[in-house]
């Protein structure tokens, strides 16, 4: 029994986990009716489900799939990538101009869609080659993008924000006939599932890890720590890439400034309530959803309790601080010294009745 | 730029008696940087350049960033960052106009405000930063969406200034004698400083005495330069390192103040971007974000590259929006990879540069090296 | 020597989470005194050092310092507090801040001033470096002085601070010979004023010529404090190891292959040059053949074997493999060809110290298998058992993050790995530096073992009875070339010196 304990404590999982456990409890107890998801008829006459549950989850996805890619960076470069939303503009700004230069059609949708990766996987190898080959640090690095990339989508569209509407466009941002799951939901379980084959079918968890905790040693021990690094920036631009254009399928249109506005800083956020450590080394990719789903579990509390949205910042922040309080190494320290203590006396009383007796 | 050509090659250090800092010398080429691309500017696109009024302007308009990458200097030197300054700013300069508006606040009153609730800010970064070992990219992140969040809490709509008190301090000018340009009716007009400038080059003064002549100021190069033996040399590092955040916060209050000086007006959108470019700052001035290296002088002249890019841009007929952010960023992206190249240019030169002991005087060969 | 005391630990105690560091340790030092420190990895030695300093807070026992009115019992809560109290330490990493000046290092932190006076700093400072003969000037950036000069900056700092007693943790273990000379100079000049000085080595030689008394650490426990020209050195090992050292002596000299055979060189190299070894050399070395590199500190000894291991860029030459020639340019070629290396600084390039031991393990051998073909759990594990057993590995299971094993059993994993990959050719640059004895006995045997089964290795150690015991042919280093080999018979201590001493004795 304390054998398993001691494993869950350890375990990165630990801090994500409660920390969704006590929204979940907070709102239970605030609104036990908060998680009720009930079968409504959406626009299009379909049956679908929906509540705050499902708003959570959905919501969440494009900034759960941009962690997934987030993960594998800050893991080997040691840093963060702030020119994803930046990036995901770009890449959701080609797929609109592919969209807007033809018939929408499914093989329409599934070209543009490879344009915008295409596209993205480019721009992220410019902050890849700066970061693995010019050594740069990847929060300097991406500062490039992240102040002239949303300049550079705009300039895409030729400096307006034009529309695409489309029944088929409109199924992937939100449910296609006959399915109660809205459909981002279910692109980014597929995303997890995908990532995870290729974590389990490949060394790449290994060699990420490996580059990040000891780059050094990584060289030393055969593992060209370049390619590992180029490669997850790759992930990183599909992940991208995807996010975007879920997005741009969700609002119908695409707008440079406010395209997943401040969701690096989210995506951050996820990363680190999710376990992996900002300066490198071991990762949860399952963590950094987890992570993203907390924010968005936050936000989503915050609407219901009427908080007006600009003010949902400050206290978006206030939870963050405390997570991250929490989870800081000096009061996990303070937790086992205490748990430890009352150890102590257990067994000494023990001692005591055992020679007492 | 002669400087650059000699330290490129990095092999003519030798000769030198001793070879300038790092912290030197990206701060000289930053320098450099300024007065070459401003000297160019006059040449080649005259006009607004070869007005005065519009160099000071440089200070005028961005007196308020300056103050913000002042503070963000210390913190970067010790290893650090704040990316909270911007949204202080901000939240100052809400809090002082409804202060002023509503609250028949004095102008005294409201300097007292805008320096605690940049004070308290710096307060919650320290001790988070220190104490509890956080990582300060969380810490001021959290900082920085608690700022903002809390300038729509306190009013939703922008809201200006017109205490007449504030006013006159607002609109105070200290005017330049002799320098001027002339109107378009011919009028002479002197060029003229406003007073937020004047706040932000007494910081960049002070920051720089700090830095320079100070237990703290050198205790943060320390703990930049390796904090574990920062912390065996005897240097307490949590409160160094509390009185950095601190200190960033505090001038983040007063950024704020200089900005409401300069707009008169609170808005939640005040100040956008503005860490990010306090950063680009720091950058282009040389400030290293791995800490150790960095100069408030080079942060000076850093925004300046950085906004009289902008206005090239302008003066260039690129008129679209987008250009200034691109050539930005591309300004970024040639700032950084110069600061590599010299960087790794320099340590190549260090390995193979025997100190000067170890060079044999009779036989003139080559004597140990350092790795073995 | 005078006889006064002036620091006196009595009853120490420490522990840590499952494991006793010291049980009732008592520790005396002298005015005047060099005292060393001995015992393995794990003995309690660097525990000892961080309790006196305030690293540690000790779980019971007392200190005593000598102040002002004689023996008084100190609470040290900080190295702060320690430095304060004229309790000075100077450790094996540089505890000095690179990017600052040597005369910024040598007075930042002490709380002298809160304005800085650069002009006075720098008399100071040069007057210092003149006092003790140090090689630097005080404005030159910490980072361009050589690490031994960094060391002795290091060491005028806490002198300068007055202190009492003076830690010594490892001091020697970058310096050669014309350095530790040096820094044994400065320590004498330190005993004659009066300060006590506590010296942690593992080099028996160095202990035996500076010191005046040892205690012996082992296990957590006090083993004694003898008077070092008393204790002959069998003595000593046995017991710092708690067994007669009989084992040493079972490594008896084989006759091995010494370079004449038939068969092609396992591993040849012709014009061979990397980046940090400019200098062509050619090197061969046959199947079963144990040789060494040997020279002084920045000979080039750890540039050439990695130019082997293509661990640092090649800029030139050739390599055959059983024959063949290859094309080796970065390091996974020279493991494809069944070469591994085990680097110099376990710490920086050996261990992947978040990892688990198991991970560490089978590192390189998945990396040799290939990116899409992971090992599984099973095999994995399957793995690290094997070698766990195999090599005595000390851990509470393969799951630890390696970081939380001690020197000795970190370096075993790193062997394990490279084992694991069933090399044809073993490169091991100081297997043995910084781990007990026992290990480094048990290392040695191994290496003799495996070179019975037909492994090449190329073994580097600073200590030469070592190479001289397991090696067949030496390869001396000078000035990063290679100044001669020696073999069979040729190989002692006098011409191995020699030979490193070479033109340079001419020339004087």
């Amino acid at each position: 029994m304390r054998e398993s304990i001691k494993k869950i404590m350890s375990s990165q999982l630990v801090i994500p986990l409660f920390s969704l456990f006590l929204l979940v409890v907070f709102n239970l107890v605030r609104d036990p009716g908060f998680f009720s998801i009930s079968i409504a008829t959406n626009n299009q006459g379909y049956r679908v489900l929906s509540g705050n549950l499902i708003s959570i989850f959905n919501g969440a996805s494009a900034i759960a799939i941009i962690s997934i890619g987030m993960t594998p960076i800050t893991s080997c470069c040691r840093g963060q990538d702030i020119s994803v939303a930046a990036v995901a503009a770009i890449a959701g700004s080609v797929f609109v101009s592919v969209l807007r230069s033809n018939e929408i059609t499914v093989p329409v949708i599934i070209f543009a869609f490879v344009c915008s990766c295409l596209v993205s996987v480019l721009f992220s190898l410019f902050n890849g080659v700066l970061v693995a080959v010019f050594r740069i640090q990847p929060m300097i690095a991406t500062l490039i993008l992240f102040s002239a990339g949303r300049s550079i989508a705009y300039w895409i569209n030729g400096g307006a924000t034009p529309t695409v509407s489309s029944p088929l466009l409109a199924s992937i941002g939100g449910f296609i006939p006959g399915i109660p799951i809205p459909t981002p939901i279910i692109i980014m379980v597929l995303f997890l599932v995908l990532i995870s084959i290729v974590l389990r079918l490949t060394t790449l968890g290994l060699y990420t890890q490996v580059v990040g905790i000891n780059e050094g040693t990584a060289h030393l021990n055969g593992i060209d720590p370049v390619r590992v690094k180029l490669v997850s920036f790759v992930i990183s631009g599909i992940c991208v890439a995807t996010a975007g254009c879920i997005t741009v399928c969700r609002i119908g249109l695409i707008n440079h400034e406010t395209l997943l506005l401040d969701a690096e800083m989210d995506v951050i956020l996820a990363v680190a309530i999710g376990g992996t450590s900002l300066g490198g080394g071991k990762f949860s990719l399952f963590g950094s959803v987890i992570g993203a789903y907390i924010i968005q579990a936050l936000t989503v509390t915050l609407y219901a309790m009427k908080v007006p949205s600009a003010a949902v910042k400050a206290y978006k922040a206030a939870v963050i601080i405390l997570i991250v309080m929490l989870s800081s190494p000096v009061v996990k320290e303070f937790f086992i010294n205490l748990y430890r203590k009352s150890f102590k006396k257990q067994a000494e009383k023990k001692k005591i009745t055992i020679s007492a007796s | 730029m002669k400087k650059d050509r000699d330290l490129l090659t990095g092999k003519t250090e030798k000769k030198r008696r001793e070879p300038i800092s790092n912290t030197t010398l990206l701060m000289t080429i930053t320098v450099c940087t300024f007065f070459g691309m401003y000297l160019l500017s006059m040449m080649i696109w005259k006009g607004g350049f070869l007005n005065p009024q519009q160099f000071l302007d440089l200070f005028n308009n961005n007196a308020y960033l300056l103050i913000i990458a002042c503070g963000l200097t210390m913190v970067m030197i010790s290893g650090g960052i704040d990316i909270s300054g911007g949204g202080i700013t901000a939240l100052v300069t809400m809090v002082c106009v409804v202060y002023l508006e509503d609250h028949g606040g004095t102008v005294l009153g409201s300097i007292l405000i805008s320096l605690g609730i940049g004070l308290a800010f710096g307060l919650m970064h320290g001790i988070l930063v220190s104490c509890f070992e956080i990582q300060p990219f969380i810490v001021t992140l959290a900082g920085m969406f608690l700022a903002r969040g809390m300038i729509t809490i306190v009013s939703i709509a922008p809201r200006t200034a017109t205490q007449e008190s504030f006013l006159r301090l607002k609109q105070a000018r200290i005017t330049l004698p002799g320098i001027g340009y002339y109107g378009k009716t011919g009028n002479f007009i002197p060029a003229q400083i406003e007073p937020g400038v004047i706040i932000a080059i007494s910081i960049v003064v002070i920051v720089a005495v700090i830095l320079k002549w100070t237990r703290f100021g050198r205790n943060l190069y320390a703990i930049g330069g390796n904090s574990h033996s920062a912390l065996t040399l005897g240097i307490n590092v949590k409160r160094t390192k509390f009185f950095a955040y601190l200190a960033a916060g505090l001038l983040s209050g007063i950024s704020g103040y200089v900005y409401l000086l300069h707009t008169g007006a609170g808005d939640a959108a005040n100040a956008a971007q503005a860490e990010m470019q306090a950063i680009a700052s720091n950058i282009i001035g040389g400030t290293l974000l791995t800490g150790g290296v960095g100069n408030v002088i080079g942060t000076l002249f850093g925004m300046l590259s950085l906004k009289t890019i902008t206005n090239i841009v302008i003066a260039s007929g690129l008129t679209k929006p987008y250009y200034q952010s691109i050539t930005t960023g591309l300004m970024l992206c040639f700032f950084i990879l110069l600061q590599s190249l010299i960087l790794a240019v320099r340590e190549k030169g260090r390995v193979r540069l025997l100190p000067e002991w170890m060079r044999p005087g009779k036989t003139g060969k080559t004597g140990k090296t350092e790795s073995h | 020597m005078q006889n006064d005391i002036v620091l006196s630990m009595r009853n120490i105690n420490k522990s840590f989470p499952g494991v006793r560091a010291l049980q009732n340790v008592d520790f005396t030092l002298r005015k005047g005194e060099i005292h060393a420190l001995m015992g393995e990895n794990g003995a309690g030695k660097s525990t000892l050092i961080k309790v006196l300093t305030g690293v540690y807070p000790k779980d019971s026992g007392q200190i005593f310092l000598d102040l002002k009115g004689g023996l008084k019992e100190i609470n040290v809560k900080s190295p702060h507090e320690a430095q304060t109290l004229g309790i000075s330490t100077v450790y094996q990493e540089i505890t000095l801040c690179p990017n600052l000046t040597v005369a910024e290092n040598m007075f930042i932190g002490r709380g002298e001033y809160r304005l800085v006076n650069w002009r006075t700093m720098k008399k100071r400072a040069t007057g210092l470096l003149e006092k003790f003969n140090i090689p630097a000037r005080a404005t030159q950036q910490l980072d361009t002085c050589s690490i031994a000069v960094q060391q002795l900056v290091a060491i005028a700092r806490a002198v300068d601070m007055d202190c009492k007693v003076l830690i010594l943790d490892e001091p020697t273990s970058s310096l050669d010979e014309q350095e530790v000379e040096k820094l044994f100079a400065l320590m004498r000049d330190l005993k004659s004023r009066g300060v006590g000085i506590i010296f942690v080595t593992h080099f028996l030689d160095q202990m035996y010529e500076i010191s005046d008394m040892v205690t012996v650490l082992r296990n957590g426990e006090l083993v004694g404090e003898y008077e070092v020209r008393n204790l002959p050195r069998v003595e000593l090992i046995s017991k710092m190891m708690g067994k007669d050292l009989d084992d040493v002596s079972t490594i008896q000299k084989r006759d091995l292959p010494d370079g004449k055979q038939d068969a092609p060189p396992v591993c040849e190299a012709v014009g061979l040059s990397s980046t940090k070894c400019p200098n062509a050399f050619d090197f061969r070395i046959s199947k079963g053949e144990v040789n060494g590199f040997t020279g002084l500190l920045g000979s080039g000894r750890s540039e050439s074997v990695r130019a082997i291991f293509a661990a640092d860029k090649i800029t030139g030459g050739k390599m055959k493999i059983n024959g063949k020639e290859v094309k080796i340019r970065k390091p996974r070629d020279a493991m494809m060809h069944g070469i591994g290396y085990l680097p110099e600084d376990r710490k920086r390039d050996g261990i992947v110290e978040d990892l688990s031991v198991r991970e560490n393990i089978i590192l390189a051998l998945q990396v040799m298998k290939g990116f899409f073909k992971p090992f599984s759990r099973a095999e994995a594990e399957a793995f690290a058992d094997k070698y766990i057993k195999l090599l005595g590995i000390k851990t509470a299971s393969m799951d630890t993050p390696i970081k939380s094993l001690s020197g000795g059993n970190q370096q075993k994993v790193i062997l394990a790995r490279w084992l694991l990959t069933n090399p044809q050719y073993l490169i091991l640059d100081e297997p043995t530096r910084g781990i007990d004895v026992g290990t480094k006995i048990e290392i040695q045997k191994l290496i003799q073992k495996l070179a019975e089964e037909g492994v090449s290795i190329t073994f580097i150690s600073s200590e030469i009875e070592e190479m001289l015991r397991t090696c067949s042919r030496l390869i001396v280093m000078r000035d990063r070339k290679m100044a001669g080999e020696l073999k069979g018979e040729e190989m002692t201590q006098d011409n191995i010196i020699r030979m490193i001493a070479g033109e340079a004795e001419q020339d004087a």
